[in-house]
């Protein structure tokens, strides 16, 4: 059991951002396993079912987090509909976000969505999600 | 002329971009523009990422619905396609390099010799640890596939290590310097006679400039002695400065670098790296801008040694030791954690390593597990403040 499942999206090879978000998290009392860059959907559902994490945390910074989103979320959900699932990061290959890709990926499945790598809202996020924090 | 060749030939530092769009008009477009740019130049092909996963359906998906992509879909784009793209543009004076980041390259390295192209980069270790989840043995048996075909399609075929980059930041020198070299080691080994070590800029210039002259050293101790090889320095591959005059004086500090230590190549970082995907324009204002400031420099003698050398020939020679076969004993020494890379989340990676910016601005080791180097810093539990100032390091020096 965790409470914070931190995952790269399914084309991203990027790192950095995945050990940020893991100290991140972890100094919010909060227990994470990280499954690094580029992790394929059936991994993720996999782990999903496997550790039950109160939140799954999709980071992506190349560009494709925004189409990789929309596909990964479906497949997740269609598999454990309970998951509660947001990304994060910079979402498109321009480095400008966009409002309308918010409310997609939200229709998507998401519950969250971190554009621009938004902290603040992503710490007040974790401190208001019913997470199995200290349990 | 083959890639190696045009290189040590050119006279002066050769600077090349990381250049890749998915359409072959705006690809096309850009390698003119590098060619036509102040500066011995060479042109580069960079693969999009679903390219580098094998994710063929996804790339293909992008294109037909003109979904933007993140570099050349070189596996999905016909032959004839690319072809034109390249026609009257690669040829021996303006050689064209595959850059792409697979650990699965065998389709990509037949997609890139079917159009006549026979310079590509990468390597079993670099291009499969940071990036992504293949399995380590997977990716040397694919990497030794990939030499094969190279070798067996291309007239002049060149590779490229990419072990000089690693993640990107934060690994001191004699780790990215002992990959490179065994790197340059396998592909050699598995048939390739010309191949490029690399390096990528990191925190401190002295320090750099004595991790490229170890490098030089131990690839002539180590490489064959009829191998064609040279050095490339990749321009700060980290967290990147968001002012123009921070972005543009961390790529001048690159090229004086490379003009100091006497490298052959330069891959520039542009004015908008830490924004988004670069346009032509940026790309060229990148190459001219490093072109001048190296132009402005001469190699430089130095003596200088902090134990870089002598770290990075204990590490080499350990891994050489496991095993007469060098893609075995490479798998074998990421299991026994004699390689280590620090921060690197990849289950086949021992993850004892840590890692540092001291106060001097160097890269230091905090914590070296079973590697046969010791540590050179006190280790601190890691916090995401100490992380971010550490990865912040240089972005925040040159935005000043």
């Amino acid at each position: 059991m965790v409470d914070v499942l931190v995952a790269g999206t399914v084309s991203d090879s990027h790192t950095w951002n995945l050990i940020f978000l893991q100290l991140f998290c972890e100094e919010r009392g909060l227990r994470v396993a990280n499954l690094g860059p580029c992790v394929p959907d059936a991994l993720l559902v996999a782990e999903t079912v496997a550790l039950r994490p109160g939140v799954v945390v999709l980071s992506s910074v190349n560009g494709h987090g925004y189409t990789d989103g929309l596909v990964t979320v479906q497949v997740l959900k269609a598999a454990v509909p309970d998951a509660r699932v947001v990304i994060g990061g910079k979402l498109g290959i321009d480095g400008r976000g966009r409002g309308e890709w918010t409310s997609a990926l939200v229709d998507a499945g998401f519950d969250a969505v971190f554009q621009g790598g938004d902290l603040e809202a992503f710490g007040d996020y974790l401190a208001g999600a019913p997470l199995a924090v200290g349990s | 002329m083959s890639f190696g060749r045009f290189v040590r030939r050119a006279g002066e530092l050769v600077v090349q971009p990381r250049m890749g769009f998915g359409d072959p008009h705006a690809m096309r477009r850009g390698l003119i523009a590098t060619w036509a740019a102040d500066a011995t130049t060479c042109g580069t092909l960079t693969l999009d990422s679903y390219t580098r996963v094998n994710d063929l359906k996804a790339a293909a998906d992008a294109l037909r619905d003109g979904s933007p992509l993140n570099g050349y879909p070189i596996v999905t784009h016909s032959v004839d396609t690319t072809r034109r793209l390249l026609e009257g543009i690669a040829h021996e004076s303006f050689p064209v390099q595959v850059r792409h980041g697979s650990a699965k390259p065998q389709d990509i390295v037949r997609a890139l010799t079917a159009v006549g192209l026979d310079a590509t980069e990468g390597g079993p270790v670099s291009y499969c640890l940071p990036y992504g989840r293949t399995p380590l043995r997977e990716s040397i048996a694919n990497w030794r596939e990939t030499c094969g075909i190279l070798a067996d399609s291309a007239e002049t075929p060149h590779l490229e290590s990419f072990g000089g980059c690693l993640l990107g930041q934060l690994c001191p020198p004699s780790l990215l310097i002992a990959v490179s070299v065994l790197e340059g080691i396998f592909f050699t080994r598995n048939g390739i006679p010309s191949v490029s070590l690399s390096y990528a800029q990191q925190t401190d210039p002295a320090q750099d400039e004595e991790a490229i002259r170890a490098l030089r050293t131990l690839a002539a101790r180590h490489l064959p002695t009829d191998a064609d090889w040279h050095v490339v320095l990749y321009g700060y591959m980290g967290v990147y400065p968001t002012t123009t005059h921070g972005a543009l004086n961390l790529l001048k500090a690159s090229a004086e670098l490379a003009a100091r230590t006497g490298t052959e190549r330069l891959i520039v970082k542009t004015v908008a790296e830490s924004q988004r995907i670069p346009t032509v324009e940026e790309n060229v204002q990148a190459l001219e801008v490093a072109a001048a400031a190296a132009r402005a420099h001469t190699p430089q003698p130095s003596t200088r040694d902090t134990g870089i050398l002598d770290e990075a020939s204990a590490l080499i020679d350990a891994v050489l030791n496991l095993d007469d076969d060098l893609g075995r004993a490479l798998a074998e020494a990421f299991a026994r954690g004699v390689l280590d890379v620090p921060f690197c989340l990849h289950p086949d990676n021992t993850g004892q390593a840590r890692s540092t910016v001291g106060d001097d601005g160097t890269l230091r080791w905090t914590a070296t597990g079973a590697m046969p180097i010791p540590p050179s810093a006190a280790d601190h539990p890691l916090t995401s403040e100490r992380l971010l100032t550490a990865l912040t390091h240089v972005a925040r020096a040159f935005d000043r």
